[in-house]
């Protein structure tokens, strides 16, 4: 029964297994990646991102229809392109990144439902707006599991220096030009793993896979590496049981998947060890030193 | 070679000067206190040294030392006490001249970084991360980086802000020793009494320079005054810097 439940859609199915392989390969590269959004405030430029994407992919969609390699490399040219102006529109004027990005964001999302609206049905604005991770082909999985290396390989790279950046940006800028470069790398990463939630989980959701388990791993952890960690297997253990839900219920696997991170965000909120509601409430005897 | 000359250096921000016209120079291994009342333009000065601020006129030569010869310790506000780095990888962050991007941090450099935490009087302190430190520890933990980095240029930023007398004693036996192994210092200080005392060469600054050399010459009432009469000179509507003009038409 619980092995039926559990583990049977998986031996049994295909798609499933491909949708697994999937959302672990997310969680593997977006996870990070959420986590310094988060440190670096800028969870919400993150959601910001991911509407940016969209007339790229709009326009990949007009050029071949619902051909995700045409759609995946649209929104990557639209995502680097937004990134890099409202970057360097910030590092050149003084004004704040995210004031910036709002700017590009929503031109950019009001070019990208004009773009879809010219030739698309109801049907295709839900796909792009929701995506469909139990739809993924081979191809598709692979230009998954490709996003996810470069980003790991990429994050290898510039961890040094977009730690020191966060935390103290005015030191790096006095011993390294690195700074620069990182960060909008930085941004770079940001893109290419939205666009690969933006196949599984649409635009309006592919940050969820980001943004929810950094933000259940901030609740269980002080350190760094333990925090990226944490929120690697809570995107992961979200994915699999998402989609378990989304089998057995019928409840679109997208949605299906960030609702269960959320209910582990709001667990997390709850009996969190560092700063949980409970905790604070009922913090024990205090310590010696 | 002078370890710092500038070359009537204007800094400032979005064209407003918050240092004006500043000619001068620091010799190698001097122990320099930049003073001045808030708003004199003494950080907007050191950030433009360390090469964070470019200058909006004139210029800033280091005689010959490049971006890791210079050690800057900026104000503790600047740093994201939030993020979740340990006291021994901040620390740590000081050896980036000999790690760069990709280096890795060794035994023996991980030994290093564990005396210089004790030598600032952090041991046991390395796991903590840096936001639950308090004021004077979180000080202790940025002049164990400076340590760190071994320069031969030294820029603080207003060091002993907001820390108890033992600590800036402690700091300042550092500041000391520094100046001792000839390596050239410029502190940005509030405390007269503590210039009067340990530093032989104080430049005065009040947007412009109101006087710079031997501290007992230049640590006067009548320069104070002038100092403290500097009035914030912000001003949207100004005109272009006339002195710039007749420089100009002089060339």
């Amino acid at each position: 029964m619980v092995y039926d439940a559990l583990i049977g859609p998986f031996t049994e199915f295909e798609f499933m297994r491909r949708a697994l392989a999937a959302v672990i390969a997310l969680s593997l590269a977006g996870a990070p990646i959420g986590v310094f959004l988060m440190l670096r405030r800028m969870s919400l430029v993150g959601d910001a991102m991911a509407h940016a994407i969209l007339p790229g992919a709009a326009v990949g969609f007009l050029l071949s229809g619902l051909n995700l390699f045409a759609m995946t490399a649209g929104g990557l040219i639209a995502g680097f392109a937004v990134a890099i102006l409202a970057g360097v529109v910030a590092r050149s004027t003084g004004l704040k990144e995210d004031a910036s990005l709002a700017t590009f964001y929503l031109a950019s999302l009001a070019l990208g439902v004009t773009i879809v609206s010219i030739k698309g049905t109801n049907i295709d604005l839900l796909h792009v707006l929701f995506g469909n991770i139990l739809a993924m082909d081979d191809q598709t999985l692979l230009v998954v599991a490709f996003n996810a290396t470069v980003t790991l390989l990429v994050l290898a790279v510039i961890y040094r220096p977009l730690v020191i950046e966060s935390v103290d940006p005015l030191f790096l800028r006095t011993v390294s030009r690195a700074g620069g470069p990182a960060h909008l790398a930085f941004l770079a990463l940001v893109v290419i793993n939205l666009v690969n939630g933006f196949q599984a989980l649409g635009t309006l959701l592919a940050v969820g896979l980001m943004i929810l388990p950094a933000g259940i791993a901030r609740f269980w952890s002080r350190d760094l590496t333990v925090m990226i960690c944490i929120a690697v297997v809570a995107a992961a253990v979200s994915g699999y049981a998402g989609l378990v839900l989304s089998f057995q219920t019928r409840v679109p696997s997208g949605p299906a998947i960030i609702l269960v991170a959320t209910v582990f965000y709001i667990v997390s909120v709850l009996f969190g060890r560092v700063g949980g509601i409970v905790r604070q409430l009922f913090p024990g005897r205090h310590l010696e030193a | 070679m002078a370890a710092v000359h500038f070359h009537n250096v204007t800094l400032g921000y979005d064209r407003h000067p918050a240092v004006h016209h500043l000619n001068g120079e620091v010799a190698p291994g001097a122990l320099v206190a930049v003073i001045g009342p808030n708003g004199a333009g003494k950080s907007t000065l050191l950030r433009g040294i360390v090469g964070i601020l470019r200058p909006l006129d004139g210029s800033i030569h280091l005689g010959g030392l490049d971006s890791r010869d210079i050690a800057y310790l900026p104000q503790s506000a600047d740093i994201d006490r939030s993020f979740p780095i340990s006291v021994f990888d901040f620390v740590g962050t000081g050896l980036w001249r000999a790690t760069g991007l990709f280096g890795g941090i060794g035994k023996a450099a991980r030994e290093k970084i564990l005396r210089t935490i004790a030598s600032v009087g952090l041991n046991g302190f390395e796991n903590r991360t840096i936001g639950t430190l308090s004021g004077g520890q979180r000080q202790r933990v940025l002049f164990a980086r400076v340590l760190l980095q071994d320069a031969r240029l030294i820029v603080l930023d207003e060091p002993f802000n907001a820390i108890d007398s033992k600590t800036t004693a402690d700091l300042l036996a550092l500041v000391k020793h520094w100046h001792s192994e000839g390596r050239t210092v410029l502190a940005a200080l509030h405390d007269m009494e503590m210039v009067r005392t340990h530093f032989a060469e104080t430049l005065v600054l009040a947007r412009g320079p109101v006087a710079w050399g031997p501290t007992a010459e230049v640590l006067t009432p009548e320069n104070l005054l002038v100092a403290m009469r500097m009035c914030e000179a912000f001003d949207d509507s100004a005109a272009a810097c006339a002195a710039d003009d007749a420089r100009s038409r002089a060339a």
